[in-house]
């Protein structure tokens, strides 16, 4: 894996945003060669979409050629509802860039029959090629996406039940009143994340310091699903000063060694050839 | 990119780079639009994965919904209260007009005039939507005759009636027809007006009260009978008095019905109210105030001599006085000045002020389903306007029916 720490919540997020970007650009995606990017939803990511956003009103960046697939979804939670992930995405992303709408994919939480949902939505992934990158984050119980802990980490897009730590967690979005926040949710499974070809978690803030650690430092356990990605070829891990926390002061340094912060020789000559920013 | 054909093959438009009016905020949103209304652009995305066919950049205007006068006696020499030949092209020009003004519905009023001219007037009064060739029509208000004789005001006294004989079946002798009625203006201190407020009610006409010497319990008793409106609050009623607050007691009035609210007409042209009296009223009751021009023949026109109604009036400068006295009679206002003057006298936000002409009269009529916001689903009737409220473009159903002429003012 790379570890990338940054000094706070907003460089980390123009670093992530960056390097989405630029792989976008490297990639050159045209008609019928769409670039396929997984999304999360959360507070994490806020700042990353915003830089994006503003990659793209600069000119920059165009989403075009791009296609995505969002991690989750809330079960029963109707799709105009403020704290649906329809809404984040739109509000937070989509409303404010060039992407087709047609390459938008969310799961349905209001399907008729969900798992016939899921099954579609891996169906989707497949057929776009796989995923090319696919960005998330981590819960404070160590879970990617909804795999909350004893998630198979074999596990493909199915229906799970949300773990009590999820759920206070998400209480803040409805008004701190737990009978309100949803207990189900549709998600991509750990499986389905592993196959994308490039995988970038996203963890900042120290209330996620802990399990930073327990996925990165101890062993692949499906309690921590995110410890899966320690299998994965290509992973970054970008956090920020307060995410490391509970990590070794070895490990820290080891990677802090690299200096992620500014891109490497290589990448900074493959990026000024492709205009990247 | 190709938009979605699915539900709809009307070209979207989505106004960008604006500030748009919603949920009683001004908010950097985009505006988007199809088929003369407020387009939800997450529907679009989601449902039918659909996107807009044309983008506008508005240069960081505001945007608000259109301006809704309800009481509007005429201009531009045009007198609605006079039963001339050419009547239809008088408000159709009006209509055309005051689309600069913002104005994108209003209710044509008629003064206190004899039956004669009710029957041949209402009839040509016809409730239509607005468009390139006007302002829309909600209907009519008609201000009087069953009014008090000691508030007439500059209306004519030989014309004022009651219906004490006759309660409901005299009004509608006397106007001949209610069909494209909206608003009656009467003094509920007059006998039998309980029941006529009923019935006016019971059809869905607005009851306003006005041009009266009611005190407080009776324009209590009107309110609970169904009047909804105060019309040009302070002026043609008792005044404000601490042991009998009159009419103006409504705005604090705890015997309004639940659920229900008064309105009450303002004409902030800096002479028919006070400032001061602008924001004593405000203060007391923020949601009620409806901005209105009562604006007559003369507005639009130089000053000198008019007429509105059977009288001769005066302009001069903002004043208008019936002729050779210094009674006031109508205003030579417009909309837009009138929303900026509020603005200026009570040092409100710009939305308290653009909604004071918009989302609130639309409440008055029970419209705002459709007219005086920027909902989803609401009719495309829009202003662009800059930081100081200055109207630069008029849309109705999504189209630029008047534009700011950039060279001149």
């Amino acid at each position: 894996m790379r570890l990338v720490i940054l000094e706070d919540y907003d460089q980390a997020s123009e670093w992530a945003a960056k390097y989405i970007c630029n792989r976008i650009i490297q990639f050159k995606p045209s008609q019928g060669r769409y670039f396929t990017l997984g999304l999360p939803t959360g507070s994490t990511p806020l700042g990353c979409y915003k830089k994006l956003i503003e990659y793209h009103k600069n000119g920059d960046l165009s989403f075009k050629y791009v296609k995505t697939f969002n991690m989750d979804e809330y079960v029963g939670l109707p799709r105009n509802h403020p704290e649906s992930y329809h809404s984040y995405m739109w509000n937070n992303f989509f409303k404010h860039i060039d992407i087709d709408p047609n390459n938008a994919h969310i799961l349905d939480g209001n399907a008729p029959d969900l798992q016939a949902e899921c099954d579609a939505f891996e169906k989707k992934i497949e057929e776009a090629g796989g995923i090319d990158l696919f960005v998330g984050g981590i819960g404070p119980d160590g879970h990617i996406a909804f795999n909350e802990p004893g998630s198979s980490l074999s596990s493909r897009t199915r229906l799970k039940t949300l773990a009590m730590d999820t759920i206070l967690a998400n209480a803040k979005y409805f008004d701190g009143d737990l009978s309100k926040v949803p207990t189900m949710a549709l998600t991509v499974g750990v499986g389905t994340v592993m196959d994308a070809r490039e995988v970038m978690i996203l963890i900042t803030g120290a209330h996620k310091a802990f399990a930073l650690y327990k996925a990165i430092e101890e062993g692949v356990n499906h309690m921590w699903t995110v410890s899966a990605f320690q299998q994965h070829p290509r992973t970054i891990f970008v956090c920020d000063e307060d995410a490391t926390l509970e990590l070794r002061v070895k490990t820290v340094k080891y990677f802090k060694g690299f200096k992620y912060s500014s891109l490497s020789k290589t990448e900074a000559i493959l990026c000024n050839h492709f205009s990247c920013i | 990119m190709p938009s979605n054909k699915s539900v709809s093959d009307a070209p979207i438009v989505q106004f960008t780079n604006c500030r748009i009016l919603r949920d009683h905020q001004l908010q950097r949103e985009d505006l988007w639009v199809r088929e003369g209304k407020i387009l939800n652009p997450e529907k679009l995305f989601f449902d039918e994965k659909g996107s807009a066919d044309v983008q506008l950049d508005c240069k960081d205007s505001i945007i608000a919904p259109g301006f809704i006068d309800v009481q509007i006696n005429g201009g531009f020499g045009v007198d609605f209260s006079l039963a001339t030949d050419d009547f239809k092209s008088g408000i159709d020009l009006v209509s055309q007009k005051i689309l600069s003004h913002g104005v994108t519905s209003f209710c044509p009023t008629l003064v206190t005039s004899p039956p004669s001219v009710y029957h041949q007037v209402l009839p040509q009064i016809s409730v239509r939507n607005g468009g390139g060739h006007g302002a829309g029509i909600l209907g009519a208000h008609l201000e009087g005759p069953f009014i008090s004789k000691e508030k007439k005001g500059a209306h004519p006294e030989h014309c004022l009636r009651t219906f004490e004989a006759g309660a409901f079946q005299d009004l509608l002798a006397t106007y001949g027809s209610l069909d494209c009625v909206q608003i009656v203006t009467l003094a509920p201190e007059m006998k039998r007006s309980s029941e006529v407020i009923r019935e006016l009610t019971r059809r869905g006409i607005c009851v306003s009260l006005g041009h009266s010497v009611a005190n407080l319990s009776q324009a209590e008793e009107a309110v609970q009978h169904g009047a909804t409106f105060i019309t040009h609050l302070f002026n043609a009623m008792l005044p404000f008095h601490h042991r009998d607050p009159g009419i103006v007691g409504l705005l604090t009035s705890d015997k309004i019905p639940a659920g229900r609210r008064v309105f009450y007409g303002m004409i902030s042209d800096g002479i028919h109210t006070n400032p001061a009296a602008l924001r004593i009223a405000h203060r007391a009751h923020p949601k009620g105030l409806v901005l209105v021009t009562d604006a007559m023949a003369g507005m639009g026109l130089a000053p000198g001599r008019h007429t509105l109604g059977q009288q001769v009036v005066e302009i001069d400068g903002l004043n208008t006085y019936i002729a050779g006295t210094k009674t006031l009679s109508g205003s030579v206002a417009t909309m837009d000045t009138c929303v900026r003057h509020f603005q200026e006298a009570t040092g409100c936000s710009a939305e308290t002020a653009l909604e004071a002409a918009s989302l609130h009269p639309a409440q008055l009529l029970g419209i705002e389903h459709k007219k005086g916001t920027l909902n989803y689903d609401s009719d495309a009737d829009f202003l662009m306007l800059n930081d100081s409220l200055y109207v630069q473009a008029t849309y109705i159903a999504g189209e630029e029916v008047w534009r700011q002429d950039v060279s001149g003012m």
